[in-house]
């Protein structure tokens, strides 16, 4: 056993110096040799990671362009998107052209239908009215007591062209001879012909006066002022043309001239050219955003009035020859206060006329005549306070004072045109309902002191307007 | 000798205003309500100048034709209103008055903001019992502001259309307020969340775009019928039926008489607010979108 065990371990000793001179002798030639293969492999190594690195290098710059491509692409994506966003809410909610046009022309042209009638009551007798010291026109009476029917209007307007506008206005009326139409106005006028000229041609009426331009179905009263009944007949319109200019200011400026036939009252007659004329200014502007106000200032002039009929009281006509003048001044101011329905109008014209000639009863073949030389003032003033969206209330004050000169007073005081001094007087007060803005029903009261006998008036009138939505003027 | 250099002399001086006249000539815009003045003042920046014909104050549907407008609109390059027939009691007669060829109807200083969007409430009836209503459709797009971006986008256009030498600023000028407006329209999405869903009675059927926008639900209407001043009977029956379904808000416009709204609310103590329905003074179109909502979001907590 110990033998055996001595040999092994002899062998054992055996194998490990066997094993050591081994590893010397390797470690000999390991030292020369491994040096030379070091470099070598390191070489490799370097170039290898070298190698590696730029290819992360190359990987990563493509990574980033690809990363940053996608990111270009989805941030067009998303421009795309809000694009087609936009796109779609346009589609959604722009208008398409077609639509326009049709909604444009729907209202081409416009028609408006203007009913009008009232129930009317007086104290005195109707036909003993009179204006001393003025002789009246055709249209000038008094509206028939109990119920009529006012004019109704029938109103057609439209832009002829790029050009024209045009306006109809056929009014139809009761009178003696039964129901008659009428062309109450009937003009074209330019849009567009220069900056800031207007030409109107046909029958309109006449911008001299402020009420006077305005239908009668917009004025503020059931009747006319008394210096128009006693100056126009209610109101003055003629066939002619109109040309007027506004500057380009800030103030509101507008100057303008109108040449008429003169066949119409207080002109009269036919007249190979102009008959009568005008001229008129206005300037117009605001204090602030709710104070506004307009001064106008007119002349009209006449110088061959022919043969004029009016009626008197003695049931005889009165004719008149010679010329006649007006000259009229206006004022009109308004308060319309910010934030609140409620709203104030203030109002006045004054009118002088004068007028030399001759005048006869019937016929100047008569012998009833007379030289005849006139001065005849008239203006009111009136108030009217718009209450809220639904009622307006009003007050006028009409006066009247003419001055005669003749060579035969009888003639004259037979014509009515001796005033003996009377100066005509009249108050009124209304009160309106305005359901909407199409409908009114006005309740007026006057004190009318025309003539020497003050008379009671009561008028309750309604008015409806049909069709286009009129637009106001100032 | 003399007379020739005077005469001379004249000529030149004439030839110098009219000269510096071109150089600062700007166009002229003549805004039937503040909001397009606005609008047109961010467009066309320092280009232009412009004057607004109504103010916050005042009622739209009534405006006096004044004459100071007149003289406005007669030295107008550009008319910006809004149409649909808001301003059909006065609008016409300023234009057939001014004697302006540039800006009367399908000229291009002609320019309807309706036109350019679609617009709501288009009666399908037309009857005038049933109040006021617009032909068109209703009027009252300023409150959106997806349609005033296309109004926006279209009044740009024309902008250049009349002022070609400049067309580079206009559009510059569009693409920077589109910028801001998106941006502010971001904002506003997120402000009005919470508003979203409430249920409101209005004075005057002039909300309908805000709605729209808003997602608000417009119970009932002050007035009877558009237009129509609200009565005592309609405003008894209306507080029956809030009675029996709640609402958050009651809205108005600032130029509207309160009387109506603050009674209802009185009796129901839902608040009435006062909404200004176009820009205030020196108030930019951003301002103006923001009080808009805060006021909405402070009264229907």
């Amino acid at each position: 056993m110990y033998f055996f065990k001595q040999q092994t371990i002899k062998t054992s000793e055996e194998i490990m110096k066997k094993t050591l001179s081994l590893l010397i002798s390797a470690g000999i030639i390991c030292a020369a040799v491994t040096p030379v293969m070091a470099d070598e492999q390191i070489e490799l190594l370097k170039q290898q990671i070298e190698q590696l690195k730029q290819d992360y290098e190359k990987r990563i710059q493509a990574l980033e362009k690809g990363l940053l491509a996608a990111q270009q692409a989805a941030k067009k994506n998303e421009q795309i998107l809000v694009n087609v966003q936009e796109q779609a809410e346009e589609a959604e909610l722009a208008s398409d052209d077609n639509q326009q046009t049709i909604a444009k022309n729907s209202f081409n042209p416009e028609i408006s239908l203007i009913l009008d009638g009232r129930y009317a009551s007086y104290q005195n007798n109707l036909d003993n009215y009179q204006l001393p010291g003025f002789s009246l026109g055709d249209e000038a009476g008094l509206v028939p007591e109990g119920f009529s029917i006012g004019e109704s209007e029938l109103s057609i307007s439209a832009n002829i062209d790029q050009l024209f506008y045009g306006k109809a206005t056929i009014a139809f009326a009761e009178d003696d001879e039964g129901t008659s139409a009428e062309v109450e106005e009937a003009y074209g006028q330019t849009s567009a012909l220069f900056d800031g000229l207007t030409i109107k041609m046909g029958r309109f009426f006449s911008s001299m006066g402020y009420l006077n331009e305005q239908h009668a179905h917009v004025w503020d009263f059931a009747d006319a002022p008394l210096v128009y009944r006693a100056l126009f007949g209610d109101q003055y319109r003629d066939d002619g043309v109109q040309i007027s200019y506004i500057a380009p200011t800030e103030l509101f400026m507008q100057v303008g001239t109108e040449l008429f036939s003169g066949s119409s009252f207080p002109a009269s007659g036919t007249h190979n050219g102009v008959g009568s004329w005008t001229a008129f200014a206005r300037i117009g502007g605001d204090i602030n955003s709710e104070n506004s106000w307009q001064v106008g200032l007119g002349h009209w002039k006449a110088s061959n009035v022919d043969d004029r009929k009016s009626e008197n009281l003695n049931n005889s006509t009165t004719i008149y020859n010679g010329d006649s003048e007006i000259n009229t001044i206006n004022l009109v101011y308004k308060w319309t206060p910010n934030a609140r329905t409620d709203n104030l109008k203030l109002q006045f014209e004054y009118f002088e006329r004068d007028e030399d000639g001759d005048i006869a009863l019937d016929d100047f073949l008569s012998g009833n005549s007379s030289s005849y030389h006139g001065e005849q003032k008239g203006w009111y003033a009136q108030a009217v306070y718009q209450m809220n969206k639904q009622w307006r209330t009003g007050l006028r004050y009409d006066h009247l004072s003419s001055h005669t000169k003749g060579s035969n007073y009888l003639v004259l005081d037979d014509a009515g045109l001796e005033s003996y001094g009377y100066k005509p007087e009249r108050y009124s007060a209304m009160l309106e309902w305005l359901p909407s803005e199409f409908s009114r029903i006005r309740l007026q009261y006057n004190n009318d002191q025309s003539y020497k006998d003050s008379d009671n008036q009561l008028f309750l009138q309604y008015t409806f307007s049909m069709g286009a939505h009129g637009a106001h003027s100032y | 000798m003399n007379t020739k250099k005077i005469l001379f002399i004249f000529i030149f001086l004439i030839l110098i205003v009219i000269h510096t006249a071109e150089a600062v000539a700007k166009i002229n815009i003549f805004a039937c309500e503040p909001e397009w003045a606005e609008l047109s003042k961010e467009l066309g920046g320092s280009l232009v100048s412009t004057f607004s014909a109504t103010n916050v104050g005042q009622d739209p549907h009534y405006i006096q034709a004044r004459p100071s407008l007149i003289a406005k609109i007669r030295k107008a390059d550009l008319l910006v209103c809004t149409g649909a027939g808001l301003e059909t009691g006065w609008l016409p007669v300023l234009l057939r008055k001014s004697g302006n060829s540039k800006v009367q109807p399908g000229q291009k200083g002609f320019f309807m903001a309706t036109d350019t969007v679609k617009l709501l409430d288009k009666p399908t009836v037309l009857d005038r019992s049933m109040g006021d209503i617009h032909a068109a459709g209703n009027p009252h797009i300023q409150l959106d502001p997806r349609r005033m971006r296309i109004v926006a986008k279209k009044l740009s256009q024309r902008l250049q259309q009349i002022d070609p030498e400049h067309s580079k600023e206009y559009a510059e000028n569009l693409a920077n307020f589109k910028t801001r407006w998106d941006q502010a329209i971001k904002r506003w999405k997120e402000e009005i969340r919470d508003i979203q869903g409430k249920n409101i009675i209005v004075q005057h059927n002039s909300w309908v775009y805000l709605q729209q926008w808003l997602k608000l639900n417009k119970v009932a209407e002050l007035e009877p019928k558009p237009g129509v001043p609200p009565g005592s009977s309609h405003l008894s029956a209306l507080l029956k039926r809030v009675k029996k379904s709640p609402v958050d808000l009651i809205i108005y416009s600032s130029y509207q008489d309160p009387k109506a709204a603050t009674w209802l609310s009185e009796k129901t103590g839902i608040k009435a607010v006062a909404i200004p329905s176009t820009v205030n003074e020196n108030e930019s179109l951003f301002q103006w979108m923001d009080h808009v909502i805060q006021l909405i979001k402070d009264n229907s907590k």
